[in-house]
């Protein structure tokens, strides 16, 4: 006759102590495998204790009220079977328990019969849920989740050899030992029951936080997005631009130009509108300096375009844009943003702007809300352009249709300039051949 | 002569090439192994034995120089001893001898026969030696190429006359009165050591920045400065640039860029092996490279059907263990059977004075590979063992990853560590946590414990430091 040590399980969830609430045998007792033997209960619930094997009490070791520490002896079976049978089971049984990283993840369901005692088996992977399945090899109790996808399977050389020469993946084997590892009875199991058991590669909750030190151009662009946040109080607003015969026009240009000029993007096509609108409504044109209470109101179009860099956002400045046609402006724009990608640009090429335009029309987007390139007092949004369908009076018919989504500061420009400096720039574009005609 | 017809057909008999001979032999295959010099390849006969055979015999030399000094802490005193080196080199060759024999025999017991002699391929099915007796065509269905490394050559400074490969070090037969050793890797380190103790006066020169660059700092730093202790001088950033007054010295390009000259009676050169891939017929079948070596798949096949490839002519690291591995899987996937190379860790020994074992990941390498980490570190100072040694220069690190512990790496260095390699390896191999070792017993008082609590201090509840 052997003993058999029936410790408290971990009931999980950080739980290191349970207050036992009721015997549900005494000493003497004969009891069989799955026999309540008593409750214990935490802050959280209560759970039953079941016997994993069959045997007399011998010993208990609490009184109701008694709070018992997890892993404590809790009863003591006499059992039949010699001693060190007992004891070796009892250790194999400990084991994983100790292991158990992460007990709050819920184990996948036993396979097989129902498991009795359901509270405790199924949701707490316990020493006794354990043992219980070692008694019945089909309670199989997958601990710790799947593997995630794309991890090596773990496990010792003798597995991984048997596995190899029994033609199976250990990738498809899910492991029940310690951080996954899979064992001999992992793959026995699997062998037994075929791949259908094995879960996918599991989804995995990650919980790594990386710090990145905001340092360089990134703290720049930070210091600076938050001044223009904090003290301009912008008014967006969005106009559709009907650019089909622009984008013909610009086609045109394209295909007739010499091989030493520049290839037309829409940029210098709204930098010259813009030079004609800024002719109009100069105090578009202009440096709020907040602090001391003036715009200064620049003569010179100094247009920043705002560029993604593999370092991040720059903002080189395309100088006197008044005094640059259509080609010029096109060939200025495309050497600065070399320059910026490359990293060459200087600081001279990146400081200095009255007025900013800013594209993500690459990537699409209907409307962008643009911060301010503080201290100037507006922003242009260029967004993508679309075929949309346009109401002629009696028909729809396919434009391209472009939003310019324009930021200004509503402290020194009026929502009725802002409109009017948008619908001229509109008017322009819809009719290119405004923007080039003098007078 | 004859044409020989075989199942497999090993060419070199190295670590690598004996080991799948003898395993297909065993196997009941059908099998011939060529090798040109004796059997046991750059390992056994001018490698990994004999030079740790010198390396003993230095350090055995250096403990009794040590209590001829009069302070000796351990209260021993003897005269001044003496060295006959080329009693030494008898020693060593006895013992390289013993294994040669003992491989031959082994190979003869498993029934491998032995072909002496230089193999070229014809094809990829055939092979043409020259032996003694003359040309000796050899037909196989599956051909096994373990042809090894062999010592990289500074084209400033030939081999010949001063300049010599460890080859020759291990065969010196006196002790050269100023040794200089370019390349401070793991050869030149242990060799350059060795010969310090015995007495030379040893400049080692080494072009990158610190010495053994593959290991991590914290790994090297007890090795710097047991070099310092032992009057080893080191010149890092500097560059050997050709012989200098006749042979009698080197010129180095120092790492400000100084023009400087070592006296040297002996130029030792190791800067690194690299694989044997001419000689033996690689463009008579063409196999595809991966870099300088032969690229090989986990099974060890090369580019064409039925020809493998293992050991140093495959790729780093370029250790015995592992053509060994290698060699044994490719006898037993010969043989029908279904095996692959799924090793977890490939340990490496650096026989320096503290030795360095590596096993499994560094935690630079598990960062890089996007792992977090836990590390903990156990010093040998505050190992008992490590003190009645009074060797406490060193430490055992483990490397494990933070989410569930599982061990990735464990690196040591210190006094006799290459013993423990295996603990390491296995540790890793078996998929061990830091809980698992931690709730190891490991024997007091024994510098293993280190890890015991290497493991404990990466779990956050060391005992002892």
């Amino acid at each position: 006759m052997g003993e058999h040590v029936i410790k408290l399980p971990d009931v999980g969830e950080g739980v290191a102590e349970a207050e036992l609430v009721e015997w549900h045998v005494k000493v003497g007792d004969l009891v069989r495998e799955d026999t309540i033997l008593g409750a214990v209960m935490t802050d959280k619930a209560t759970v039953e204790i079941p016997s994993p094997v069959e045997g007399e009490v011998v010993w208990l070791g609490a009184e109701v009220g008694n709070v018992v520490a997890v892993g404590s002896d809790l009863v003591r079976l006499k059992v039949a079977g010699d001693d060190k049978g007992s004891v070796a089971r009892d250790t194999s049984a400990r084991a994983p328990a100790a292991g158990t990283v992460q007990p709050s993840v819920p184990a996948t369901p036993p396979v097989g019969d129902a498991v009795a005692r359901v509270p405790l088996a199924t949701a707490l992977p316990s020493p006794s849920a354990n043992r219980s399945a070692q008694a019945a090899p089909p309670r199989h109790f997958v601990r710790g989740g799947a593997r995630p996808a794309g991890e090596k399977p773990l496990a010792a050389p003798a597995v991984r050899l048997r596995a190899r020469e029994a033609g199976v993946d250990l990738r498809q084997v899910p492991g029940t030992g310690p951080a996954g590892r899979i064992t001999h009875e992992d793959l026995d199991a699997f062998l037994a029951q075929g791949p259908s058991q094995a879960p996918t590669p599991g989804l995995q909750a990650r919980t790594s936080v990386e710090d990145i030190k905001v340092v360089g151009l990134r703290r720049r662009v930070a210091e600076k997005m938050a001044i223009a946040n904090a003290r301009i109080p912008h008014i967006t607003y969005v106009e559709e631009v009907d650019v089909t015969a622009l984008e013909e026009l610009r086609a045109t240009l394209n295909k007739q130009k010499r091989q030493d000029q520049p290839k037309l993007t829409l940029l210098p096509f709204l930098m010259r509108a813009m030079v004609r609108t800024i002719a109009e409504q100069p105090s578009l044109n202009a440096l709020f300096d907040d602090e001391a209470g003036v715009v200064h109101q620049h003569a010179g179009v100094h247009i920043g375009i705002a560029a993604q860099t593999p370092a991040g956002l720059m903002v080189p400045v395309v100088k006197h844009a008044e005094a640059r046609d259509l080609w010029g402006c096109a060939a200025e724009v495309t050497r600065l943003a070399e320059a910026a990608k490359a990293g060459t640009a200087t600081r001279d090429e990146l400081t200095g702007s009255t007025i900013t335009i800013t594209s993500l029309g690459a990537l699409g987007g209907v409307v962008t809300t643009p911060i301010i390139n503080h201290p100037e007092v507006a922003i242009l949004g260029v967004n993508k352009i679309m075929v949309r369908p346009v109401w002629d009076g009696s028909a729809f018919i396919p434009r391209k249709m472009m939003n310019l989504s324009s930021s200004f500061d509503h402290r020194v420009v009026d929502g009725w300039d802002a409109a009017l400096f948008v619908q001229r720039i509109k008017a322009l574009l819809e009719t290119p051949a405004l923007i080039f005609i003098e007078g | 002569m004859k044409e020989i017809s075989c199942k497999l057909l090993v060419i070199g008999a190295g670590p690598g090439g004996y080991t799948c001979a003898i395993r297909a032999g065993q196997l009941g295959i059908d099998t011939v192994v060529v090798e040109a010099k004796k059997p046991g390849g750059t390992c056994l006969n001018v490698g990994c034995i004999p030079s740790k055979a010198l390396i003993h015999v230095a350090e055995e030399f250096e403990k009794v120089v040590q209590m001829t000094a009069g302070e000796n802490p351990l209260g021993i005193s003897t005269r001044k001893p003496e060295l006959d080196l080329s009693k030494t080199m008898a020693w060593k060759d006895g013992i390289v001898g013993r294994l040669n024999s003992g491989v031959s025999g082994l190979l003869k017991k498993a029934g491998v026969k032995v072909v002496e002699g230089w193999a070229r391929f014809r094809d990829g099915k055939t092979a043409e030696v020259e032996t003694e007796l003359g040309l000796q065509v050899i037909r196989a269905e599956q051909i096994v190429i373990a042809t090894g490394s062999e010592a990289v050559e500074l084209p400033s400074l030939p081999f010949g006359g001063p300049v010599i490969s460890s080859t020759e070090a291990l065969a010196l037969t006196e002790v050269p009165g100023k040794l200089v050793v370019v390349g401070a890797g793991y050869i030149g380190l242990e060799l350059g050591t060795a010969f310090a103790k015995m007495g030379a006066a040893v400049t080692v020169v080494e072009a990158q920045a610190r010495i053994l660059p593959q290991y991590d700092a914290e790994l090297t730093r007890p090795v710097a400065k047991r070099l310092r202790d032992l009057g080893i001088e080191v010149l890092t950033g500097a560059k050997a640039k050709g012989l200098a007054s006749k042979g009698a010295a080197l010129s180095v390009e120092a790492a400000d860029g100084q023009a400087m000259t070592l006296a040297a009676d002996k130029i030792l050169v190791t800067v690194g092996r690299k694989p044997v891939t001419k000689g033996w017929g690689l463009g008579a079948i063409d196999l595809d490279m991966d870099g300088r070596f032969l690229r090989i798949d986990d099974n060890c096949r090369t580019s064409m059907r039925g020809v493998y490839a293992i050991g140093d002519v495959t790729g780093e690291p370029m250790l015995a263990h592992r053509a060994t591995a290698q060699g044994e899987m490719v006898a037993e996937i010969i043989a029908g059977r279904k095996r692959a190379w799924d090793k977890v860790c490939i340990p490496a020994v650096c026989f320096t004075d503290p030795e360095i074992v590596t096993a499994g990941l560094s935690p630079e390498d598990a960062k890089a590979m996007g792992f977090e980490i836990k590390t903990g570190l156990c010093p040998f100072q505050a190992n008992g063992r490590a003190m009645t040694l009074g060797k406490e220069a060193g430490f055992i690190r483990v490397v494990a990853r933070a989410d569930n512990h599982l061990l990735l790496g464990i690196q040591g260095v210190g006094a006799g560590i290459a013993e423990l390699s295996a603990g390491f390896s296995l540790a890793l191999e078996m998929g061990a946590r830091l809980e698992d070792v931690a709730a190891t017993i490991h024997a007091h008082p024994t510098q293993s414990e280190g890890l015991l609590e290497a493991a404990l201090k990466a779990l956050g509840h060391p005992i002892h430091i």
